[in-house]
Order: structure tokens, then sequence, then C-alpha cells
């Protein structure tokens, strides 16, 4: 067997992007919509867009499309300006957030819809239809009329049509918002699968971060129309660049503090009156006096009865919360000073062994490795 | 709160009575047996069976319905672009103009748009016949179409029409698959409409027509003016149940729709 390959065509300098956004900007009337945005997504990526409502993905999937022409800058598809292209001339195939499902077709005639338009032979086409019927399991449905299905059942539909092309490029609009977790589940993974069957790039908006992190080559955190930070899942979770991303992306710890103390890439962070400052690694360098915020996710603390001999953090309080996730239990603990600091333990055991309760006096730890020094 | 008084029930026989009495007076005089229109002498079929072989009123009878037929059609043809274009265009200069001019004949005084119209024709000296009603009727009729279509379109999802180029569509293609359609129902309201306004047109046909051409109500009128006869009563009688059943199908069409796009907005509303 060849030595598997890391798939990270944006570290190659060499490798030449699908799709280049350049500049970008799009306005509605003298409201910025998506601001000024350089991006380069790769063949074969499976590109996540995550952000709050409002923030412009939906805005940036059009343009690709071709339904919204950027109001400055260009983009680019395998090297060529994409602009003067109509959208049904575009190697695309998009899923709309509303579905737009065509209400006086069948299920099937909707699926069937574009591959008519290619006039490709009718077995060729049916044998199409079935195998996307099945992929979403809408067989028995195949002649209802829209109205007559469920929301998720819809939205299975519109993910069958946009698939059934097989396009170069897929753009997907929150495709699984409306499947329960076992069902967006499988369809992920079937997602995946259709990636690496097919090389289709795939660029998906999504509100739910952990389907990101699962199905992402890249995630692109955005605010109000900006791009905030592009990478990979785990250096996004691991390594967010600001406390907004850090915040966006699972449970974290920020906590606001000034730098006291510089040694190479350890910095010491006076926090609180009565606390102990916090040693931490930092990736940037930090002038002592600026205020900085050190994030560090719930999982990365060690819970304890006694104080944590070897860790260079440490501090302590009282149990405040707790909420039991089945799988694991986050911990709210309220220091002496008011601040709450939540800590994570995986439940091993079960119901026995949940060490502490409410009210009880514990240790928090952690490493110098184990959170982000951040200047925003 | 729905109490049924008498005072109810008597305004409402009297506006019934106000609306219909004259047309119910006309259709049960066209089953007189008598030659006097104002003389009851008993049920008959007699004027029906005049009425079929009297060449005069087949043949304006005749004129009257490729009048209709034809001034709809090309009506619905292009009082549908015509909204489309508006209603889809988004701003362009003078889209308020145009839009406005569109309903302008709607409220123009009949006896204006016939005078203007055979000022036209005179003036390009097209010959008068069926030809310049036809064209005539197209025209008055179109902003009607136009306005129904155009409501429809209002409430279109635009999203549709994307997915359909997103898919491989060319716009036409788009717009013949998917929009038309969707709001063919409006479409079809539409031409009804303009069928039963050429139907019933007297005025302009009467400004445009030349000796060629003489459509039923002008027959009627003109036939009238020498005296009423029950041939009159029954071939009116006729024409009312031609229109009414056409006003209650385009009624019904359009009816049908609302209540199909209802159900499918709820279902998209339960499914949020
Ligand atoms: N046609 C338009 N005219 C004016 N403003 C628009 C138009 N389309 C989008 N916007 C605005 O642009 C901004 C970005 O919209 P967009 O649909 O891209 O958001 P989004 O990130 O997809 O949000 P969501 O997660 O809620 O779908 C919003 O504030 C929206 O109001
Ligand atoms: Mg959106």
């Amino acid at each position: 067997m060849s030595p598997q390959t890391v798939f990270a065509p944006w570290d190659d300098p060499h490798e030449k992007p699908l799709i280049q956004f350049r500049n970008v900007t799009k306005r509605f009337g003298d409201f910025t919509a998506v601001d000024n945005i350089e991006l380069d997504i790769f063949e074969r990526e499976f590109f996540a867009l995550l952000g709050p409502s409002g923030c412009g993905k939906t805005t940036l999937m059009r343009m690709l499309a071709g339904f919204e022409t950027p109001t400055e800058g260009t983009i680019l598809l395998d090297g060529k300006d994409i602009a003067p292209i109509p959208p049904n001339r575009r190697a695309t195939n998009m899923m709309f957030q509303s579905y737009a499902l065509f209400p006086h077709l069948t299920v099937r005639d909707n699926i069937a819809f574009g591959l008519k338009r290619e006039r490709r032979p009718k077995p060729e086409i049916d044998a199409r239809v079935d195998e996307m019927l099945r992929l979403v399991q809408l067989q028995k449905f195949a002649t209802r009329k829209p109205h007559q299905i469920s929301g998720g059942q819809r939205q299975r539909v519109a993910l069958a049509r946009c698939l059934a092309k097989a396009p170069k490029l897929l753009l997907l609009d929150e495709p699984l918002g409306a499947l329960d977790k076992k069902l967006r589940e499988e369809t992920q993974f079937e997602l995946m699968d259709i990636q690496e069957k097919t090389g289709t790039t795939f660029v998906i908006v999504t509100h739910d971060q952990e389907e990101a992190m699962t199905v992402a080559s890249r995630v692109a955190v955005m605010d109000h129309g900006k791009l905030v930070q592009v990478a990979t899942p785990d250096v996004i979770y691991e390594l967010p660049s600001s406390t907004y991303v850090a915040d966006f992306i699972g449970d974290v710890n920020i906590l606001e503090g000034r730098i006291t103390g510089q040694d190479d890439d350890r910095v010491e962070i006076a926090w609180a009156e009565d606390q102990p400052s916090i040693h931490a690694k930092a990736r940037v360098a930090l002038a002592p006096g600026s205020t900085a915020y050190f994030a560090i996710r719930p999982e990365k603390i060690a819970i304890s009865a006694t104080r944590p001999e070897t860790a260079p953090n440490a501090v302590t309080g009282k149990v405040l919360d707790i909420a039991y996730l089945g799988n694991i239990s986050t911990y709210h603990v309220e220091l002496p000073g008011g601040q709450v600091i939540k800590a994570q333990s995986t439940n091993t055991d079960r119901m026995a062994a949940r060490e502490f309760t409410w009210d009880d006096t514990v240790w928090l730890g952690w490493s110098d490795a184990a959170g982000v020094v951040l200047e925003r | 709160m729905r109490r049924f008084s008498w005072i109810n029930a008597t305004s409402l026989t009297l506006g019934f009575a106000f609306l219909y009495l004259p047309m119910l007076i006309l259709v049960v005089y066209s089953f007189n047996a008598s030659q006097l229109v104002t003389v009851w002498a008993g049920f008959s079929t007699r004027w029906y069976g005049e009425l079929i072989r009297n060449e005069a009123f087949l043949d304006a009878a005749w004129v009257t319905l490729k009048v209709a037929v034809v001034s709809s059609t090309i009506a619905t043809v292009l009082g549908t672009m015509a909204a489309y274009t508006l209603v889809r265009a988004g701003r362009f200069l003078g889209r308020t103009l145009f839009s406005g001019m569109i309903y302008a004949p709607l409220v123009m005084p009949e006896v204006i748009t016939g005078l203007s119209l055979l000022l036209l024709f005179i003036g390009i000296g097209l010959d008068r016949g069926i030809l310049t009603i036809v064209l005539a009727h197209t025209t008055f009729s179109m902003c009607y179409v136009s306005v129904v279509v155009s409501s429809r379109l209002d409430s279109f999802d635009r999203s549709l029409e994307e997915a359909a180029l997103d898919l491989g569509c060319t716009p036409f293609e788009a717009f013949r698959l998917v929009t038309l359609p969707i709001i063919a129902p409006a479409v079809i309201s539409g031409w009804l409409l303009a069928f039963t306004l050429s139907l019933d047109d007297l005025v302009i046909a009467s400004f445009v027509t030349g000796p060629s051409a003489t459509t039923l109500p002008m027959k009627i009128w003109s036939s009238v003016r020498l005296g009423v006869s029950p041939e009159i009563n029954a071939l009116s009688t006729i024409l009312i149940a031609i229109v009414t059943v056409g006003v209650i199908t385009a009624s019904l069409v359009s009816k049908r729709a609302i209540a199909a796009r209802q159900r499918d907005e709820r279902a998209a509303a339960a499914a949020a």
C-alpha cells in the first residue's frame, strides 16, 4: 500500500485552486452583505461555511451559482472569470435553503428535472432517479407532490435533486438542518462517500458546528460579510484566531487579563485580583501590559478533589452546577471572586461514579499548552 | 350577531330583484309562445327554433365567436408577457409609468378607446371588418389579463425559477416548464375574462367595424331599435347562459388555485 498522503492542497503552492474569490464584495444598496473576500477553494474539498444568521453565507453561494454578481472583485472557476457565464451553463448545482421544489411536479419528476434537461436517454434517467431516491430513502414517496410530504422529506428531495446531475461543484445551503440526528449522520456519511467516489467539490453552509467538524476539509467562519478564519476543523477548534471564533465553535472559557511577563513563547497573564496568574504558551508575541484573552475548552481542564501537583495552573472553587450529558458531565465551578469556569470530565462508569456534587470544593488544573492566548 | 331579521331579508330580496329581475323577465319571455313580447301565451321553445333558422343572427354569432376566441388568445399571450416583464424587470427607468399605462385602459371610457382606435385604423388605411374588431378587442382586454396575471406573479417564489436555471434550463425553458404551469390558473382565468369581455362588447366594436362584419351585440342592438322580438329574448338568454358559465368557470379555476396554494403554504409552514 502506498503511504496515505494528507489531503491539504491549500498548503501546496503549486496546487491550482478550483474557485478563487478575488476581493469580492457584494452590496445591496448601501448594505454590504459580503465584504472584500479573498478565498481559494480546491478541487475535491468539502468546504464548510459557518457563521451567524445574516452574515452572508447564502449570498456567497448565490454568487457562485450565478444568481448574484459581485459588486466588486472577481470570482474565478478553473482560472476563468465566471461573471459572463449564466447560471444554466455553470457546472454547479445548488441546493436552496428554501428547497425551491417545483410544486406542480412529483418527487420523482423533481429529481429527474435536471437530467431531462440534458436530454439523456430515458432508461438512464430512470436508473439515476431510482438511485437518488434510494440514497435519500424516499422510494415510497416518489409519486407524491411536494406538499404531500414532510419538511424533512422535502429537504431530502431538494438534496437528491441537486445531487442527481453529479456536477463538478455542489453548493449546499443548510442541506441537513431539518433531519433528525440519526438520518443526518447517515446522510453526512453518504455525502462524504459521494465526495470520495466522484471527486466532487462541496461547499456547504451549516449552522451545526459538529457537522462542519465531521464532514469538512476546511471551515470558514464568517462574521458580517467578512471571513474571520479559514482553516481545517482541528485548527479552528484548537487554535482559533480570535475569541469570536473560539466562542462560535464549541464550548469555551474566555478569561480576560493583562500580560505581566513574557519569556520566549511563554506568557503570564494576570486576570483576577485574588487568583494566581495564568501560565500559557502564546503563539504570537504580546507586549507586556497589553490586554489578552485566554481561551480554554472545558475538556482541557481537569477537575480533582485535591490540588493537582504537576499542573502549572490550578485554581479552586465550589461546584455551582452540573450538566449531565450522558457521555460527559460539565461542571460549572465558581471561584471565590465570582468567576465561573466550566470543566468537563468523561463519565467512564455508569451513574455511580459522579465524584462531585453541588457545593463541593474542587480544584481545577490545566497545562500551559491547554489553551490559547488571543489578542482579541 | 347573524340574526336574520326581516329587514335583512327585505333588503337582500330588493337588492337581488334589482339586479336580476330584468334578466329573469327576459329569460321567461324567451319561452313565450306569443308573437307579442308583453303578452304571455304559454310555454314554447318556438323562438329558439326560429333563431337557429335566422341566417343573419347565426352569421353574427359566428363572427362574435371568432373575434372572441382570437382576440382573447392574443390578449392572453401579450398580457402575460407584459405582466411577466413588469414584475420581473425589477426597477428600471419609467417602470411606474409603464405599469400605470397598462392599467389606464381599464378606466378609459369605451367611447374614447373606440374612437381613438377608429382614427388609428383610418390613419393607417386598414380595411375595417373582423380584423379591426379583433385588434381593438385585443387592445382593451390585454390589460385585464395583465392585471390578473401580474397579481399572481407578485406572490410567485422567484427561487423556483432560479432552481430551474440552476438545473440547466434556459430562461425560456424555465418559464415554460416551471413558471407557466404554476401560474396557469391565473392565465386561464385571464383568458376567460378577455373572452367574456369580447363577447359583451358593443361600443368599441361599433366604432371599429365596417360593413362586412357585425357582431351579435351589434345585431341585437340594431334589431331592438326596430322593436323587441321574442327571438331577441331567446338569443339574449343564450348569451346570458354563456357568460354565466364563463364567469363561474373563471372564478372556480382561480378559487381552486388559491386553495391549492394555501394548502401548500400551510404544509410549508407546518414543516418549518
Ligand atoms: N436581495 C437582497 N436585498 C437586500 N439585502 C439582502 C438581499 N439578500 C440578502 N440580503 C442581506 O444580506 C445579508 C446576508 O444575507 P444571507 O442570505 O447571505 O445570510 P446568511 O448568512 O445565509 O443567513 P442565514 O444563516 O440566516 O441563512 C442579510 O443581512 C440579508 O438581509
Ligand atoms: Mg442563508
